[in-house]
């Protein structure tokens, strides 16, 4: 499901199935799409907090082009304990390979890995500076 | 054959890529067919070019020829200069039968009482329009070949539209031979400017696709909104919010492709509104300031902002009035009074 911020529409409250996992997309290249996902990261519920919710920035191949500091983003991945991904959607080989990263992480949130579940990616969040 | 015309005619020839070479030379028709068998255009432009002067050499091209070589040239590569809009005042409603030789010979003769150095040139394209080609000299130098006017005038309009030299002073005398050779008797300039002629004639001439208001009851339904979304596992959850932007987009817009201008300008003159604690100025004068949106395409920017989430919908009017006033150069002054805010030109 795609949408352009939160909170989602009401009215489609009905047709909605359970939701695994939310992917904040981030254009590194628009301020304004950081303050969206800020905004809209007041609408979701705490318990997606524990590894179903995670970040995309896109359009880092463009270095000319950012307008947020990579700085900002991860003070926001950090505060939100949850993983940021670094993607150029304009090359297709980084383009597929992020799709399929997502694709594994939403297996495990949506609990078809046994043995793995959404918690362990806020253990893997550790970054070895912290220690 | 003169030297300078020579050496014209050689540079002409060289702005001209390479392969469009033979047919620019075959519309100018100045050359017959069998010289411009003997050309070689397989050589570097260099050679072309002094082949092809030499071959005007015996034909003793004079600068009437090459004047229609260059206005060839700059027909075809016409979004390479800014052109201007202007338009035309008839004091009467009568619609007379205009005549192109009775046109010429006024603005042929209005220039030259003013000034005897010109080179004027006409041509006539099967759209009506007539194209005019002016290298202007003083009273004591031969007119600079390198630096002409162009006016493009369709005949059935009041609009023309001028690519003016560097050379501004002869602007008031074209303008002055213009009116006098059209029977018209005012002619004011359109703050409307592009390098894209034909957009131009789209705006004046409301060519471009514009949307009149048809009375339906209820919308209709979505249209094609994301024809490329055809995956049905992809869900919008904003569907109708991009109906709704898309819809407002067909309203101002239209549904066909904009006329394209490479920028607009807004001269304002308005009062600056801070926060009283900031204190940004203290007097109470105007702020000036100069806004200027520029793009490859102007317009087809500002229809696709909205559905790519950019600006909200419905767009500044603005930005969205520029097709339909002709003009892409704004200037906004405080509202006054009881007055409503306009748009006044200078």
């Amino acid at each position: 499901h795609i949408a352009t911020s939160l909170p989602l529409p009401s009215e489609r409250d009905h047709l909605r199935p359970r939701i695994d996992l939310v992917v904040f997309m981030i254009d590194i290249k628009s301020k304004y799409s950081l303050k969206n996902v800020e905004t809209s990261l007041a609408h979701v519920d705490a318990s997606f907090f524990l590894g179903k919710v995670c970040f995309l920035v896109t359009g880092v191949g463009r270095v000319n082009a950012c307008s947020i500091e990579t700085n900002a983003i991860c003070k926001l991945g950090e505060a939100y304990c949850s993983p940021m991904l670094f993607c150029e959607l304009e090359l297709e080989g980084v383009r597929v390979a992020t799709a399929q990263r997502l694709l594994r992480m939403l297996q495990i949130c949506a609990g078809y890995i046994p043995g793995v579940s959404a918690l362990s990616f806020v253990s893997l969040m550790r970054n070895s500076d912290d220690d | 054959m003169d030297e300078t015309v020579a050496e014209y005619i050689r540079r002409t020839v060289l702005k001209i890529p390479r392969d469009e070479i033979k047919t620019m030379l075959q519309k100018w028709g100045f050359l017959s067919e069998a010289q411009l068998q003997t050309l070689n255009f397989h050589q570097i432009k260099e050679n072309i070019s002094q082949e092809v002067v030499h071959l005007c050499e015996e034909n003793s091209a004079d600068i009437k020829q090459a004047a229609v070589l260059d206005i060839i040239y700059n027909h075809i590569y016409q979004n390479k200069r800014m052109w201007s809009v202007y338009q035309m005042k008839k004091s009467g409603e009568e619609l007379e039968y205009f005549d192109i030789s009775d046109f010429k010979k006024k603005f042929k003769g209005t220039l030259r009482s003013a000034l005897k150095n010109v080179t004027i040139t006409f041509k006539e394209y099967e759209d009506n329009a007539i194209w005019i080609r002016v290298a202007w000299g003083t009273p004591y130098r031969k007119p600079n070949q390198y630096k002409p006017s162009y006016v493009v005038y369709h005949s059935q309009t009041p609009y023309v539209f001028i690519s003016a030299s560097v050379l501004k002073s002869n602007l008031p005398l074209l303008c002055q031979a213009l009116i006098v050779a059209s029977n018209y008797h005012d002619i004011r300039e359109m703050e409307l400017r592009s390098h894209s002629l034909n957009s131009l004639k789209d705006i004046v001439f409301k060519r471009y696709s514009q949307n009149f208001q048809t009375y339906t009851p209820k919308p209709l339904q979505g249209g094609n909104v994301e024809p490329e979304n055809a995956d049905i596992r992809i869900v919008q959850e904003n569907r109708s919010e991009k109906e709704r932007i898309h819809r407002l987009n067909q309203e101002v817009f239209g549904g066909g492709l904009q006329p394209k201008l490479e920028f607009a300008q807004y001269r304002l003159e308005t009062m600056f509104k801070s926060d009283p604690k900031m204190d940004v100025l203290d007097k109470k004068e105007p702020f000036r300031c100069l806004v200027k949106f520029s793009s490859p395409h102007l317009l087809e920017s500002l229809k696709s902002l909205a559905p790519a989430g950019m600006a909200d919908a419905p767009l500044s009017p603005l930005l969205t009035c520029i097709p339909h006033k002709a003009r892409n150069y704004f200037k906004i002054r405080e509202k006054k009074g009881l007055l409503p805010r306009s748009f006044v030109s200078p």
